[in-house]
């Protein structure tokens, strides 16, 4: 009698244990840390380990139909809610109170080199925060890419912002 | 001499009857239980230090899960925003918002928000996020309208049968990899689904009977 109960007194515990195992996950909280998140940044200096991989991913790949098809989707995801779709700058964030950024179909911009795009992805540009932790060098090429492609349509004056989803 | 009273056998029927009422009783209560949404947690939200909105963000400003979720098509885990992600954009927009505070004291100290989790799986169940994003499977698929949520709530049970039906038959479920983020499949019709997943699933050579041996999920 008594080996049963006690069997599924441990079993039980097990139990417990299994799911909430003795490891730290990301998010997980540590009190081991002073801000007592498990997930660390890291220290001053450090240099990753496949740096000379990422440095010669910086270098501007070849212009292909891949790689404006991948940078119309990144300025998707992370440039349309300022920049909007046609590059005008109308788009919904700054409709909310953000600074309204330039317009890519201007003068100034169209002179501009893909390397200033480059850039201001990298670096951050005057209120605009950088890009960096989120599009890797590759990806920023490809942006670069697709804003040239989209300064080359030659939109009217008078457009208007299309809907999201159209 | 008798043995057995005259009521005895009265008494062993009726305690027989109770008997099965009594265990009809539990597996209904216990069967209730385990579908429960409070062990499932469905539909439930938590108290957080910012109460963050995906029906603002999401559903009315349109943002991308991907603008905040960055690592979700390259890695297991889809990664919670850090702050410098918050603040590319509230670092002009709502910038005395007492709702906000929270963001710009972890902004000034250094110190990342806390976010309590909503959906979560047991540590002895091993989940990736990239290999369901490549393929085509969508969020709503598994996390349901987030971008009418006004704060998170986890939409699907997270049990084992969630996970075991889709690997069985994934057909129906895969979608264009390049549309994983969108929320409303309402003008696909069950046909257009069949048919598409069909395809995706030669293209990728996914067979599911592979995809339901434990050592996937529990390794
Ligand atoms: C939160 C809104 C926001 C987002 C998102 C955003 N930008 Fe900007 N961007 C701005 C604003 C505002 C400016 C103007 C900054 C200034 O002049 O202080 C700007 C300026 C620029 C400029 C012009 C710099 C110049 O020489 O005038 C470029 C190029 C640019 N952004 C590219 C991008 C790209 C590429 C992305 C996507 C990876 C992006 N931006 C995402 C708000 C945004
Ligand atoms: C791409 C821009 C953008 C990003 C990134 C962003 N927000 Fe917002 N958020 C907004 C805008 C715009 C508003 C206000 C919209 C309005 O005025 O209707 C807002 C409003 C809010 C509010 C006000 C309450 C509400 O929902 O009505 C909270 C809280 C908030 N954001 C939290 C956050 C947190 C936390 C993050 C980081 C995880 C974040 N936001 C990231 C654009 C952004
Ligand atoms: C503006 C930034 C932002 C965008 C865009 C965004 N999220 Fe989130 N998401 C967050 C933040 C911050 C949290 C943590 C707070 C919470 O749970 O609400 C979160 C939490 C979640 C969670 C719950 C995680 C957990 O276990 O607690 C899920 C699921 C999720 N997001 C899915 C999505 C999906 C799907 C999309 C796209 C439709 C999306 N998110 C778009 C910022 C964002
Ligand atoms: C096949 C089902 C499935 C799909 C599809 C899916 N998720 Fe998840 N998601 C999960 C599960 C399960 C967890 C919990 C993981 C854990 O606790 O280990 C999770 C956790 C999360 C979290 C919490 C943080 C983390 O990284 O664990 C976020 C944010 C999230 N998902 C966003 C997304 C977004 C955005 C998409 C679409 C691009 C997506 N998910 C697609 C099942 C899914
Ligand atoms: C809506 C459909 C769907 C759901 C729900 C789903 N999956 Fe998957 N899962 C897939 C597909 C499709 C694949 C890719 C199979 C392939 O390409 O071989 C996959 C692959 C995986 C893999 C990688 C398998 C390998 O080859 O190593 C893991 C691990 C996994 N799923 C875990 C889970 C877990 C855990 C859950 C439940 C929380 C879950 N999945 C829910 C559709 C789904
Ligand atoms: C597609 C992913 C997947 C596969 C394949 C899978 N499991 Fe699971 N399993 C899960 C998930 C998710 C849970 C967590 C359920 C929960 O939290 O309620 C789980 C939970 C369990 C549990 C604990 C149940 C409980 O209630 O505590 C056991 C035991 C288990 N699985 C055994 C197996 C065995 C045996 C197999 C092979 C026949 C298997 N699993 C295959 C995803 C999977």
């Amino acid at each position: 009698m008594v080996v049963p109960i006690l069997g599924c007194a441990l079993v039980a515990g097990c139990g417990k244990n299994m799911v909430q195992q003795a490891r730290y996950d990301p998010y997980e909280k540590a009190p081991l840390f002073e801000d007592g998140m498990a997930m660390r940044a890291p220290p001053e200096g450090v240099v990753s380990r496949d740096a000379p991989q990422r440095r010669a991913a910086t270098q501007r790949p070849a212009m292909s139909a891949a790689l404006l098809a991948r940078g119309r989707e990144r300025y998707g995801i992370y440039c349309v809610p300022c920049h909007a779709r046609d590059g005008s700058g109308n788009g919904i964030v700054p409709a909310r109170g953000f600074p309204h950024p330039p317009d890519f179909h201007s003068e100034r911009l169209k002179a501009a080199s893909e390397r200033h795009f480059y850039d201001v992805m990298t670096q951050g540009y005057g209120v605009m925060y950088a890009y960096a932790d989120r599009v890797p060098p590759r990806d920023r090429w490809a942006i670069a890419a697709y804003i040239r492609a989209l300064q080359a349509t030659n939109l009217p004056e008078d457009r208007t912002e299309p809907r999201r989803g159209d | 001499m008798q043995i057995f009273s005259p009521s005895a056998d009265t008494w062993f029927r009726a305690g027989l009857a109770a008997f099965a009422v009594l265990v009809a009783a539990l597996a209904l209560v216990g069967g209730g239980y385990a579908r429960s949404e409070y062990l499932t947690q469905v539909g439930w939200t938590r108290d957080q230090q910012v109460p963050f909105s995906h029906k603002h963000h999401v559903g009315d400003l349109g943002i991308d899960c991907r603008y905040c979720h960055t690592s979700v098509e390259t890695a297991t885990r889809a990664g919670l925003p850090p702050t410098h992600t918050c603040m590319t954009c509230h670092s002009q927009v709502w910038t005395g918002a007492p709702m906000l505070a929270p963001v710009r004291k972890s902004l000034a100290t250094g110190e990342p928000l806390h976010w309590r989790r909503v959906a979560q799986l047991p540590d002895y169940v091993y989940f990736d996020h990239s290999i369901h994003v490549d393929r085509g499977v969508a969020c709503v698929e598994c996390h349901g309208r987030v971008d009418r949520m006004p704060l998170t709530w986890r939409a699907k049970a997270f049990e084992m049968k969630f996970c075991l039906d889709c690997h069985r038959d994934p057909a129906p479920h895969l979608r264009p990899p390049e549309q994983v983020t969108r929320m409303d499949w309402s003008d696909w019709s069950e046909d257009r689904a069949e048919a598409f997943g069909m395809a995706a699933m030669r293209r990728f050579h996914v067979e599911p009977a592979r995809l339901d041996s434990c050592e996937i999920c529990h390794r």
